[in-house]
């Protein structure tokens, strides 16, 4: 029946079954935070200043669009997928590591991700490379403020991402059509700008497990897909890495994958995109109207280099 | 009655297919998965957003009218083998509506496409069919259901004869084909569902190819005994099975 007594209940307001089951526990508060972590709800943040990166008039995308149409193929394929599959998965205990080629490895556990430097808001757009956009209010930090503690050497040219992978949390990885664990990478530059981020919550809270919890990848001028979600490792490293889209299909899904209305992907045309919520699709923007990185790509053919 | 006088009533499965009634149940049957989405259609409409619908509901609509055009399709295509393994030729008197309910879908899916994509350009639609391999294949499998819809009528198979008229509605095994085809071709990694509604068409038609007759087979020696040419002796392979 498709006449609900409560409008607004969803799967993600079922209590967790854990804490159904364990209630008494929770009540004396003997239940570990780790089990809290697959609630639907996140952790509100507080100490975060707001910036000025912003969209202008365009709408912030609702917070119920943003957490539950989402691609992240660990959970299934489908865009309602993440936000029911993703329930339980454990995003604490965590441990993000920061290797390669820097001068101080790095290691941070869960509670450690939220200091490693002052949080801040940022509000952008995301383009996916299906051609739809949303606008996130992330919190977050830039990437370079990482990078610089860990001390790139002077051999670190790329920056190499790692996702968690769990078979026995992700049981329809094995069916998305692309391997695990998801694997992305940046050139150096692109990963010291300061638009990069590393995004730790949205909308004023912790980020939710379908989003990429407990930390992810935010570079707005890209396709979404170069956003990794639940990050492991940062690895500094002397050659381009691989990414995971670009080994499923090279000839879609290149390395660089700017936002380009003028590059089409082979199947479909990369011109206008849909924001959700609105009606009829949008002009796609250059570099997704973050035109501040054009210098990056200077005398580069951005056809070729997709 | 029969001839010795005894009374036997027709078995239970053959009077549902005989039944008028049987084709107001399926029509209604046909026509829940439009019904489906009218309410959920109409908390978008006036509170902005239905979690059934997705945040992008013009995506999903569009998804969900492509896949009953196909299911349609593959159902009305299954009739034939059905009522030959089961003995029902009463079947077939419900392969119309069905194929009819596809070309429904297939309407709404297009529709969706050309105002809310295309928003009712013909050159940008026509730039779209021409540089999108996928969407290409897509317009030619839509193409082909409509002289198909015009003719679904008994009055037609009259006026072209039921010959022509079985041997055009055989692009329905194409048009089923170009779905398919569209369907995989717009999928980014996660071939499953296409390949699933391939196997299913590819089974429909193993299923043609090895129940169709085969046509009376003379050696080139017999008919040159014969001193008839090959023009004049009757071909026999293009009979219907």
């Amino acid at each position: 029946m498709f006449i609900r007594k409560s409008a607004d209940l969803r799967y993600s307001d079922v209590t967790p079954k854990q804490m159904y089951v364990n209630r008494r526990s929770f009540l004396t508060g003997s239940l570990a935070l780790g089990a809290l972590a697959g609630a639907a709800r996140g952790m509100k943040l507080n100490d975060f200043k707001k910036t000025s990166y912003n969209v202008g008039d365009e709408k912030i995308t609702p917070l119920d669009a943003i957490t539950h149409y989402n691609n992240f193929y660990e959970f299934g394929t489908d865009k309602s997928d993440p936000s029911e599959n993703a329930q339980n998965f454990r995003t604490n205990p965590w441990t993000l590591q920061v290797e390669g080629e820097v001068a101080k490895p790095l290691t941070f556990d869960h509670d450690q991700l939220f200091k490693i430097a002052p949080l801040e808001e940022r509000i952008y757009r995301h383009r996916c490379v299906e051609a739809w956009s949303i606008v996130v209010p992330w919190i977050g930090f830039p990437l370079n403020a990482l990078l610089k503690q860990a001390q790139p050497t002077a051999k670190a040219k790329y920056v190499a991402f790692e996702s968690y992978y769990d078979p026995r949390q992700m049981p329809k990885a094995r069916w998305s059509g692309i391997q695990f664990p998801y694997v992305e990478g940046l050139r150096l530059d692109e990963a010291m700008h300061p638009l990069t981020l590393l995004a730790v919550g949205l909308y004023g809270e912790s980020l939710p497990n379908q989003d990429g919890a407990p930390i992810r990848l935010v570079v707005p001028w890209k396709y979404g897909f170069k956003s990794a979600k639940s990050l492991v490792k940062i690895r500094l490293v002397t050659k381009q890495p691989p990414t995971t889209w670009n080994l499923a299909a090279p000839n879609e899904y290149g390395f660089y994958s700017n936002v380009n209305p003028h590059v089409d992907h082979p199947r479909w045309s990369q011109a206008k995109e849909r924001r959700l919520g609105e009606i009829f699709r949008r002009d796609t923007l250059m570099f997704n109207g973050y035109s501040e990185v054009a210098s990056l790509y200077n005398g580069m053919d951005l056809r070729r280099n997709f | 009655m029969n001839r010795a006088g005894v009374r036997r009533r027709e078995p239970l499965l053959g009077r549902i297919l005989s039944s008028r009634w049987t084709k107001v149940v399926l029509f209604a049957a046909c026509l829940v998965p439009i019904l489906l989405l009218a309410w959920p259609l109409f908390i978008l409409v006036t509170s902005g957003y239905s979690p059934e619908l997705t945040a992008n509901p013009i995506e999903y609509i569009t998804h969900y009218t492509g896949t009953w055009t196909i299911r349609f399709l593959l159902i009305a295509l299954s009739i034939t083998p059905l009522r030959k393994i089961f003995n029902q030729p009463k079947l077939a008197r419900y392969r119309r509506m069905l194929g009819l309910f596809a070309f429904f879908y297939v309407c709404l899916h297009f529709l969706i496409w050309f105002v809310l994509d295309k928003f009712f350009s013909f050159p940008d639609m026509w730039a779209d069919i021409l540089k999108r391999p996928y969407i290409t294949v897509g317009m030619a499998g839509f193409a082909m259901l409509i002289p198909l819809a015009v003719t679904s009528t008994a009055g037609w198979v009259r006026r072209i004869g039921f010959m022509k008229w079985q041997r055009l509605h055989r692009l329905a095994y194409f048009a089923a084909l170009a779905g398919v085809i569209h369907y995989y071709w717009l999928v980014k990694s996660d071939v499953r569902l296409p390949l699933m509604y391939a196997g299913i068409l590819g089974v429909l038609m193993l299923y043609r190819l090895a129940t169709r007759k085969p046509a009376p087979h003379r050696s080139a020696a017999a008919r040159a005994a014969s001193g008839k040419s090959p023009a004049t002796t009757p071909n026999t392979a293009s009979l219907p099975d």
